[in-house]
């Protein structure tokens, strides 16, 4: 018998205010099945950015939700995702991580398609009946849903899944801050941080969005930020965490750090805050002084559900991940900035985003060390079967450090894996 | 090893063997967690780099984003990171194993020695051992008889980090 079998997932008790969430969920093969289905299967996932498409024919490939996808942009500049694989027999017809193709060859038979996925041509033409090209089996088949938001390309497998915007709710206007940073429009720098956590995707969710394990966990990075002559503000750490809705959440503050966005630090010197301050003064005159303090200011760790991360922060990180097992993830980040930032102020933006993030930067090692041992931790979960998730609940208004943010990912989470009727681990 | 960092011979020039002796050193200093005698190795202007594998190899990091992009400060501050208790990433210390071969001198004008070696690191943590591998290009500069590091850049043969995970240790 499976170690916590009947334990509910997730464990609400609102008169005391507590949160839990049963471990099983991060090691059970059942349950990855099941998110595979209700979750990959149903909601929204990140694609790709549309500056990564940036002239006709450019593509990436890219496992999406277990799926892998060709992403690309065609001749007449639409923006297209098709299932990598060929009709014929299955295999992956473009096996190059990125590149520029006016047409797709599967090499197996020899098969063309063109940048739509539709069958131009295949060896031995004559031996396939007549209308064996007009049979719409015979393209490489689109994804059943594409839609962007703010340049961002997001996915869906579910042919009646609701539109992007309407999913994206409440989190459609912190994306729309974030991506106001820019006139021109925000562009994905090159270089993509490919990496992998022995670690239940869930974990990253969490951690993504925790605001309470900076001064533990990143102690040593804390430490480089207050050695470095003038790295660091006198701002404090401090903010607020939001339930967005629909399993969206973030943490909304202020922090010492230097923003590219707005917030000037000494170790930028005075070009740096001429920079900084022209941003400012034209972001006032485009959005009133109220949200352009907002842009320059404060910091956003936006969760949009289920794996896709923005954070704005010292730098500006796109970051999706996938399970590949219960307790095995793999991760793609990027960094974005405005296209028409100086290559001074990228240079600085790229500085602060390597100090911090990255597997090779002096933060998110220590992450993926604390949630590597959360997950050998789950050895034991048939008896110490509960993670506790109820920091600030009760409170009108959580804080950045509370966990309010991480509740709205396993409500909609739970949601989802059991259906409405079963959210019946509240206890009354 | 300190010894491995003076220059034998009196040429002005490097043999292939010499910077071979260098290179095993600088491995062992790294293999023993020597690090602060490790960061004696390099240059004031020193830089430490290692690119994403999915843009060529001679990128920059000024407009890429890397994996690590270092100047002699941050690298520094990396030493002094991993060096703590509180590095829990390597904490505690894996153990690596840093292999270098097929070493040869690219070209050497005014004690500025362009170096090219094959490489593979082991690294075991805690129940998981994995291999990084690829090729590593010195900038390497001789003056006052010593041998000292001007730049270093690790050129992954992965694709990504899927199995290593994360690169916490120095390569």
């Amino acid at each position: 018998m499976k170690p916590n079998g009947n334990d509910p997932l997730v464990m609400i008790d609102n008169d005391r205010h507590l949160f839990k969430v049963s471990r099983n969920n991060f090691t059970d093969p059942d349950v990855f099945v099941k998110e595979r289905e209700r979750i990959f299967s149903t909601c929204w996932l990140y694609l790709g950015h549309e500056s990564e498409l940036k002239k006709p024919g450019d593509f990436v490939t890219r496992v999406v939700g277990g799926r892998s996808i060709l992403f690309n942009k065609d001749r007449q500049g639409n923006i297209r995702a098709l299932f990598n694989s060929c009709p014929h027999r299955g295999s992956q017809v473009c096996r190059e991580r990125k590149g520029n193709a006016k047409s797709f060859q599967c090499f197996y038979h020899g098969w063309v398609f063109g940048q739509d996925g539709a069958l131009r041509n295949q060896p031995g033409e004559e031996s396939y009946g007549h209308d064996f090209k007009n049979d719409p089996d015979s393209n490489m088949r689109q994804v059943p849903r594409l839609e962007s938001y703010r340049g961002l390309y997001f996915l869906c497998y579910d042919p009646e899944a609701i539109p992007l915007v309407d999913y994206l709710g409440n989190a459609k206007e912190y994306l729309d801050v974030i991506f106001d940073q820019s006139v021109d429009g925000m562009e994905v720098i090159g270089g993509t941080q490919e990496y992998a956590m022995n670690a239940n995707w869930k974990l990253l969710v969490e951690n993504s969005i925790d605001g309470y394990h900076a001064t533990s966990t990143h102690a040593t990075y804390l430490d480089y930020l207050k050695s470095m002559e003038g790295g660091l503000t006198n701002v404090a750490l401090s903010g607020v965490g939001k339930d967005l809705g629909n399993g969206h959440g973030v943490i909304e503050y202020s922090a010492p750090w230097g923003r590219p966005a707005g917030q000037w630090v000494s170790l930028w010197g005075d070009e740096g805050k001429k920079e900084i301050d022209a941003l400012n003064a034209r972001n006032e005159k485009l959005y009133g002084k109220e949200k352009a303090d907002r842009i320059a200011y404060k910091n956003r760790n936006l969760l949009i559900f289920p794996n896709l991360i923005i954070n704005d922060i010292m730098s500006l990180t796109i970051r999706t991940f996938f399970p590949q097992s219960p307790n095995l993830l793999h991760v793609n980040a990027w960094a974005a900035g405005p296209q028409e930032e100086s290559a001074a102020a990228r240079k600085f933006r790229l500085s602060n985003f390597l100090e911090f993030l990255g597997p090779g930067g002096f933060a998110t090692p220590d992450d993926v060390e604390a949630l590597e041992h959360c997950q050998l931790g789950y050895r034991n979960s048939q008896e110490v079967r509960w993670n506790d998730i109820s920091k600030g609940m009760g409170l009108e208004q959580p804080a950045m450090d509370d966990e309010e943010q991480m509740r709205a990912f396993w409500r909609e989470w739970s949601r989802r894996l059991t259906g409405p009727e079963q959210i019946r681990g509240e206890r009354t | 090893m300190i010894a491995a960092t003076e220059k034998g011979s009196d040429a002005g020039t490097l043999t292939r063997s010499e910077v071979e002796d260098f290179l095993y050193a600088e491995a062992e200093l790294l293999d023993e967690w020597r690090l602060p005698e490790w960061l004696d190795l390099f240059t004031d202007d020193a830089t430490y780099q290692i690119p994403p594998t999915d843009i060529p190899a001679d990128a920059s990091p000024d407009n890429n984003l890397f994996y690590i992009a270092d100047d002699r400060y941050r690298l520094g501050e990396r030493v002094k990171r991993l060096m703590k208790r509180t590095a829990h990433a390597e904490y505690p210390h894996s153990k690596t194993r840093h292999q270098v071969s097929n070493v040869r001198i690219l070209s050497q004008d005014d004690g500025q020695v362009e170096v090219a070696c094959n490489f593979s690191t082991y690294r075991t943590k805690d129940d998981f051992s994995n291999i990084f591998f690829g090729k590593l290009l010195y900038g390497l500069e001789v003056s006052d008889g010593k041998i000292r590091i001007r730049s270093k850049r690790v050129v992954l043969d992965t694709n990504g980090l899927r199995n290593q995970g994360r690169i916490s240790i120095i390569l």
